[in-house]
């Protein structure tokens, strides 16, 4: 038998990433008869397949979305956990993207590939830190993946938050964030900078914060924000899905600050260009810094890149002398942008 | 300089005037002297050291970065400041033996006296200090390019509120003060008194007029009012004095007070009777006032050159006499002060300075009808540049800001053409849930036939309750979304017809029309008309015509 290459563990294919030998898709895009998913966030997690392998709070999160009936049949599995099937071994570690978040490696001989999914090296109070796995082949997401983006410390984006609020108490702060990971984060990151105030969800945010709750995770006195009067709202904290900022639903707050929780308000033009008067750099995926340190540090020789800005990063990892090319995967996007439209329109 | 860098981010996107203000003095308050001195003086651009050039800043961060690298980053950020602040490599250092960031008065005080030689190397040692925020503020200000929408008027504004003092007060002693403004902060905060103004030739606020309603008339009586021209061009307050040498200084100030005597060096030697005239900047050809568009060729520009002087001439018309020699005449009666100024224009005899007539009018008929006609009215062949006439009452002081009663303005009829709305974006601020920014088209003959053509953009105008209808209408025909700006359904008989009034037209290589216009609003919301009826791109081009025939001339 000649010697396995990496393309035939994982090969891209208009579903997604699949894995011949293993019989199965990682975050396929369409249904598929064996589905692995790496988190909960809707392009990379969809309904339809015939089995399922995630976390639990992934599995968790697609029944929330999608019903009890989002998949032929669903298994769990631990971090940590080995399951073989077929010709490889797939293990499941810690991505710190998001509650129950996962990078996949699939080992088959002496070949181990990472499948990162989306991840971040920051911490983040609502999720299991991101756990470094050594291999020959990584596959990366490039979302910021430029040299611009380097997302800082999101303590500090709340104080930025939180000082808004103190010099302007007659005003509502709505902050818009992916109902999904990252409007926990920013609550979790409130409580922890001492802001113990009720926060306002908007009702596309209750179910799935909620469910945080029940995972554990401390998220303070948190209030639907449906049937609050406007003066009631003056100097409160409301998270949004980010559509809804700029939506006829907004009308219902006293002279609202629009905040935005987004790694892209990192750049001006981007947040002007959606009506954000208080841009927060609060990123779940990884910065600049995060994901050159996080490739360097797998020691990978191989490294392929996907969703994002390939070409800079491409570019860093070949002037690092390590192989790398960018994979051709379609369907998947920055959550922030790919929000689904929100209730607002017909609550207004 | 992180502390200002942090006002200037927060500024830069706050669209609300009184949330400006209130972020202003929040850091007047809360940061000490002399960091908001320089802070004060950095956003009414009082701050002057030799810029840094565009070129040094590529240099700096060429050296440090990849090259591919920092050409994919320019690319998707599109602003170099913002690029090097955000790509700046972190300084190699050990974090406990970094130097403190450099305060702001640091940065002031060390490029006031920095030769051109060492900039680099201490751009470099700041840039390794601070956080991205405070890199992109530094860039800004050592390139000169602050651009953050905010005047001069409401930093000064935002000061004396420090103070629960009028804006006015610190406008009238402004031009004696310097960075960074310790006397001021003193006075503003009830530790000293008022610093005196020392300058001989001060900018005076401005008074302005109230725009008339026909329902306004009903309640003037027209003898207690002097009306006057009102010229399309610059108004402005030429003011001359003697320092303590008794030589004449002479300066010109823009409605804002901001110092244009540099943009008019052939003004300045016609200001040589001590005094403040408020008046109007033209440009005269032969006696003739051309219009706005050729003064426009006198306007921002860094270099006068003796041909731009020769060829566009110019002139002041003059309507006011705010002060005389030593004597302040803002408090008497307009009536009495026309009649100053009459004297004082008699006895400067200047051909550059000249009086602006009165219209002579007995009721409100006459003067509608020299309105109307302002060419048999006493304007003559300078008709076209009168812009309207204004009221002023006879018994009015002169009053800062706009007091009401006192002066009206009231304008000819605007161009007013039909257009289609094309495009819809969000507003900001209040409006940032609303469509409210609208560009609109006309119709141009095209290979395939009759097509739209953008030729403006408006965001005012409408009504409260228009704008909420034309939000209605937008969000339920939107053909196609494009980012935030939403394409808005516009054909033949599909479509929302605008009412757009404008003052002018030039021409512009930028706009795909080749015409763009001053001041568009919405004047109207044509629901009655279909949008096939609306205005052809060749009635714009024989507007544009009759006013570029002008400028050649």
């Amino acid at each position: 038998m000649t010697e396995m290459r990496p393309q035939d563990i994982l090969l891209p294919t208009a579903d997604g990433l699949c894995c011949k030998p293993g019989g199965f898709h990682i975050d396929p895009v369409r249904p598929v008869e064996r589905a692995l998913i790496t988190h909960g966030h809707s392009d990379h997690a969809r309904a339809g397949h015939g089995a399922v392998l995630a976390t639990q709070e992934t599995l968790d999160m697609m029944r929330l979305r999608y019903g009890e009936n989002f998949a032929g049949s669903t298994q769990a599995i631990s971090y940590g956990e080995e399951i073989r099937l077929g010709d490889v071994k797939v293990k499941f570690h810690p991505a710190g993207h998001v509650l129950g978040s996962a990078q996949i490696a699939v080992t088959a001989k002496d070949i181990c590939i990472v499948a990162s999914g989306d991840y971040k090296d920051a911490p983040d109070p609502t999720c299991v830190p991101f756990e470094l796995v050594p291999c020959d082949v990584f596959i990366t997401e490039a979302t910021f993946g430029l040299p611009v983006f380097r997302h800082g410390d999101a303590a500090d984006e709340v104080r930025k938050l939180l000082a808004s609020v103190a010099l302007f108490p007659e005003r509502a702060h709505l902050v818009g964030a992916y109902s999904l990971g990252k409007a926990q984060r920013v609550i979790a990151l409130l409580r922890q900078a001492g802001y113990d105030a009720p926060v306002y969800l908007h009702g596309a945010m209750e179910k799935i914060t909620y469910y945080y709750r029940s995972r554990g995770i401390a998220l303070g006195e948190l209030r639907p924000v449906a049937g609050m009067k406007r003066a009631q709202l003056a100097g409160t904290i409301t998270l949004a899905p980010p559509s809804a900022t700029s939506d006829i639903w907004a009308r219902r707050f006293p002279d609202p600050v629009t905040a935005f929780a987004s790694g892209w308000m990192r750049v001006r033009a981007r947040a002007r260009q959606g009506g954000v008067e208080l841009p927060l750099v609060i990123s779940d995926h990884a910065d600049w810094d995060g994901l050159t340190a996080t490739i360097a540090a797998t020691g990978a020789g191989e490294i392929w890149v996907t969703h994002g800005q390939e070409d800079a990063l491409v570019h860093w990892c070949k002037s690092r002398g390590l192989r790398a090319r960018p994979l051709d995967l379609v369907g998947y996007g920055d959550e922030d942008e790919h929000e689904p439209p929100a209730q607002g329109e017909a609550e207004a | 300089m992180n502390r200002f860098a942090e006002l200037l981010d927060r500024l830069a996107y706050e669209p609300g005037r009184n949330n400006k203000l209130r972020l202003l003095s929040g850091y007047f308050r809360e940061v000490g002297d002399p960091d908001r001195g320089y802070a004060l003086a950095a956003l009414t651009g009082a701050l002057s050291f030799k810029h840094a050039k565009p070129g040094l800043i590529r240099d700096l961060i060429a050296a440090r970065t990849d090259e591919v690298l920092f050409g994919l980053s320019y690319d998707y950020v599109g602003d170099l400041s913002e690029t090097v602040a955000l790509m700046w490599p972190k300084a190699a250092m050990a974090a406990h033996n970094n130097p403190p960031p450099p305060t702001l008065t640091e940065v002031v005080t060390t490029l006031r006296t920095l030769g051109k030689s060492e900039l680099p190397k201490q751009l470099e040692r700041w840039l390794d200090e601070l956080d991205e925020t405070g890199r992109w503020a530094l860039l800004k200000l050592v390139t000169g390019a602050m651009r953050i929408g905010i005047s001069a008027r409401l930093a000064k504004t935002a000061a004396a509120a420090l103070g629960d003092k009028d804006p006015h007060e610190v406008e009238l002693i402004w031009p004696g003060l310097s960075p960074p403004y310790l006397d001021l902060f003193a006075w503003l905060e009830g530790r000293a008194d008022k610093p005196v103004n020392r300058d001989p030739a001060p900018f005076r606020p401005v008074m302005l007029a109230h725009a008339i309603e026909d329902s306004d008339f009903q309640n003037l009586d027209p003898a207690d009012y002097v009306a006057e021209w009102k010229w399309d061009g610059i108004r402005v307050q030429a003011v001359a004095g003697r320092d303590d040498h008794g030589q004449i200084a002479a300066r010109l100030y823009s409605r804002t007070g901001e110092d244009i005597t540099g943009s008019f060096p052939d003004l300045v030697p016609s200001l040589r009777l001590p005094g403040a005239i408020d008046g109007e900047l033209l440009v005269l050809r032969e006696g003739r006032v051309q219009s706005f568009n050729v003064l426009q060729q006198r306007l921002n520009r860094k270099v006068v050159s003796p041909k731009l002087v020769k060829e566009f001439p110019i002139h002041l018309r003059a309507y006011d006499l705010l002060g005389d020699d030593e004597s302040d005449l803002r408090e008497l009666p307009f009536a009495e002060r026309r009649e100053r100024l009459e004297r004082f224009i008699k006895k400067l005899d200047d051909p550059r300075i000249d009086l602006s007539p009165t219209v002579p009018f007995a009721s409100w008929d006459e003067l509608t009808a020299a309105r109307a006609d302002p060419a048999s009215a006493g304007a003559g062949e300078d008709a076209d540049a009168v812009e309207g006439v204004m009221l002023k009452r006879r018994d009015a002081p002169y009053l800062p800001g706009r007091p009401k009663g006192q002066w009206w303005k009231w304008k000819r009829d605007p161009h007013i053409i039909d257009a289609v709305l094309m495009y819809a974006q969000r507003g900001h601020g209040k409006r940032s849930s609303y469509y409210s920014d609208y560009t609109f088209g006309v119709w141009t003959e095209t290979e395939s036939g009759d097509e739209l053509v953008p030729v403006g953009k408006a965001y005012f105008g409408f009504t409260d309750e228009e704008l909420l209808q034309i939000d209605r209408f937008v969000r339920r025909n939107t053909t196609e979304k494009f980012g935030p700006v939403r394409h808005v359904v516009h054909e033949g008989d599909k479509g929302l017809v605008l009412e757009v009034a404008f003052e002018g037209l030039q021409r512009s290589p930028r706009h795909k029309s080749g015409v763009a216009m001053r001041f568009p609003r919405i004047s109207r919301l044509r629901w009655d008309k279909p949008p096939r009826e609306a205005d052809r791109l060749e009635t714009l081009e024989r507007m544009l015509k009759a006013e570029t025939t002008e400028i050649e001339a």
